[in-house]
């Protein structure tokens, strides 16, 4: 590699001014033209590949009609698309009920995952001992996959044999509820199930959001007179509102590509009801054999969550004014 | 992380102390008491398991558990678990050398086309990943890579956090050191070997956690790429798990116990690093 450093080692820029010329000249003496490249070269190759290649590929696998078994894969123009919209087309129903799904979902499960973890990090945010030893436990559920939350919680919300039943039984509730195949309970147990697993995650980034606020203005509302919702109002909202703008945004997304919890706890039941897009697209794309159509579900999918995450911005960027 | 801002009136008196642990306490319940009913249910005899309604702890303790997922043959959990090792540590590697290189090169370097290139990076963040999987499973199908090793360490390393994250902390890193390296003669090979990765030791160490982490729990991908028995990741296998032993809860909480034991330890030992990559990179890995 020593010689390609060698190679730009001339390199005429522009004569900067006198004092920075020395110093430049000095690190250019030292630095190829080429370095920079070869610094970005490994992971501009992946980055390629595997990056921007899927995008190019994902619009151009949406305008054809693509099955891995068959050796014709003809261009179809826009019929993926239309069919999405048409309602006489076979997928019609299919594709909206997940849409449908996802929406209930994401619904459900946002204003919880920004409220719960709020409170959380709220209660962490004080002086006392033990306070990372609570963090850490809050948080540890977030560090198992998927997979393992499933299983597990396909097990506590089984109707005969899960612990959740058997604790409300303890405390005389009804303990035969259908957690995980009737609804509304399906809808409950995945929306419960996913702000028990990623909680901690949000808490710890409000965490480091009311660290930024700075003491003197809790100080100043206090001298002020304001009580301890005046405060929470007036100082800790305010401050926390870039934060604020960041947790929303990303939950939102992540509730939109949820998948995991129904293919594992209800298994897409009861019918298909908790059968999310992401869900949908895979089993279109890569089990039906219909990668083109998927291609297509794919980039309506995205362009939809770019518009709600669009509509989040201004409406939170509005509100700063 | 240390310096918490008060925000109660003074300092708490004693029962407000009191009702601040007992609220604590009853939130750390929630978030354990699962998992330890799944070490417990893990230690049970399949006819304990079917109590209705389920006994408290197991008795009598069994190993039933853990004796099916090591001896069968059809569900080979702990080649699952070695599949998974070395598959999430070789990405975790992977993901270190490409990413600090970029990002070293595009926080201290300039060049030509720097501006479109960060832009370009960072862009894709903003495109849902599950959006990609169908035309990446073309591609890897083309380079043959469908139930190989290679197609749960390497795709996964495009992602732009990465790269994003170091480049955020090379940038705060002083200038002066460079430049007295420069002064010594270093050319930036060895600027960035010598100098700039020691210095950044916390921030590759968090990435490294995050990548193995992100890489161990990977469930989507995995069970699209990945087929034959012997090949599976522990996730797409403990899905196979369910499906073969459906109610045998002993064995299938046995085999997540085993999916959770190095990424507990893991978070255990690593706990500071993770939890500062998730608070201070202001971004979802």
């Amino acid at each position: 590699m020593a010689d390609v450093i060698e190679v730009g080692a001339a390199r005429g820029d522009a004569p900067p001014p006198a004092a920075k010329a020395a110093r430049r000249a000095a690190s250019a003496g030292r630095t190829g033209r080429a370095t920079p490249y070869l610094f970005l070269a490994p992971y501009l190759v992946l980055f390629g590949v595997f990056g921007l290649l899927p995008i190019i590929l994902g619009l151009w696998l949406s305008v054809h009609q693509w099955d891995f078994q068959l050796p014709n894969r003809p261009f179809v123009g826009l019929d993926n698309y239309k069919q999405l919209f048409s309602s006489d087309s076979a997928v019609y129903g299919d594709w909206w009920q997940s849409i449908r799904a996802t929406a209930i979902f994401t619904v459900l499960s946002v204003p919880l995952l920004v409220v719960v973890p709020l409170g959380l990090a709220l209660l962490l945010n004080r002086s006392f001992p033990g306070r990372t030893f609570f963090r850490a436990i809050y948080f540890a559920p977030y560090v198992l996959g998927v997979a393992v939350i499933g299983l597990l919680w396909r097990f506590l919300l089984d109707a005969n044999l899960g612990l959740v039943n058997r604790l409300l039984g303890v405390v005389g509730l009804p303990s035969d509820t259908p957690w995980v195949t009737n609804m509304p309970w399906a809808w409950i147990s995945l929306v419960g199930v996913t702000v028990w697993w990623t909680s901690g995650f949000n808490a710890v980034i409000y965490l480091a959001g009311l660290q930024d606020i700075s003491p003197e203005l809790y100080e100043a509302a206090r001298m002020d007179g304001a009580n301890a919702w005046q405060r929470f109002r007036n100082v800790t909202l305010p401050g926390l509102r870039p934060v604020l703008l960041f947790v929303i945004t990303t939950t939102v997304l992540a509730s939109a590509n949820m998948f995991g919890q129904s293919f594992l706890i209800t298994q897409g039941t009861p019918g298909t009801e908790t059968r999310t897009v992401v869900w949908f697209i895979v089993e279109e794309g890569l089990r039906n054999n219909n990668a083109g159509r998927a291609a297509a579900m794919s980039i309506v999918f995205a362009l939809l969550l770019a518009v709600v995450s669009i509509a989040n911005f201004r409406l939170f960027r509005y509100k700063e004014d | 992380m240390t310096t918490p801002t008060p925000t109660t009136d003074g300092p708490t008196p004693g029962l407000r102390r009191v009702g601040l642990y007992a609220t604590l306490v009853a939130l750390a319940l929630i978030f354990l008491v699962p998992l330890v009913w799944m070490v417990i249910t893990s230690l049970k005899t399949y006819t304990a398991a079917q109590q209705i309604p389920p006994s408290w702890l197991p008795n009598p303790l069994a190993g039933y558990g853990y004796e099916q997922i090591l001896n069968n043959s059809a569900n080979p959990v702990l080649r699952w678990f070695l599949n998974s090792m070395v598959a999430a540590t070789l990405h975790s590697a992977l993901v270190l050398v490409t990413a600090s290189m970029a990002a070293y090169s595009l926080a201290r370097l300039k060049f030509r086309g720097r501006g479109v290139t960060f832009a370009l990076i960072v862009g894709t963040l903003f495109i849902p990943p599950t959006s990609l999987i169908i035309p990446n499973f073309l591609i890897v199908d083309q380079l043959n890579w469908i139930d190989t090793l290679a197609v749960v360490v390497v795709p996964g390393a495009a992602s732009a956090f990465g790269v994003f994250f170091l480049r955020q902390f090379f940038l705060s890193l002083p200038n002066e050191l460079e430049e007295a390296a420069t002064l010594d003669g270093a050319n930036q090979w060895q600027i960035f070997y010598k100098v700039v990765l020691p210095l950044s030791r916390p921030a590759l160490a968090t990435l490294a956690v995050l990548s193995f982490l992100t890489n161990w729990n990977d469930f989507l991908w995995p069970i699209f790429v990945l087929f034959s028995p012997e090949k599976l990741t522990l996730p797409p296998g403990l899905g196979l798990l369910q499906g073969s032993y459906v109610t045998d809860y002993p064995v299938i909480m046995a085999g997540a116990v085993l999916a959770s034991l190095p990424v507990l330890i893991l978070f255990v030992l690593a706990q500071r690093h993770i939890i500062q990559g998730v608070s201070r990179s202001g971004l979802k890995g």
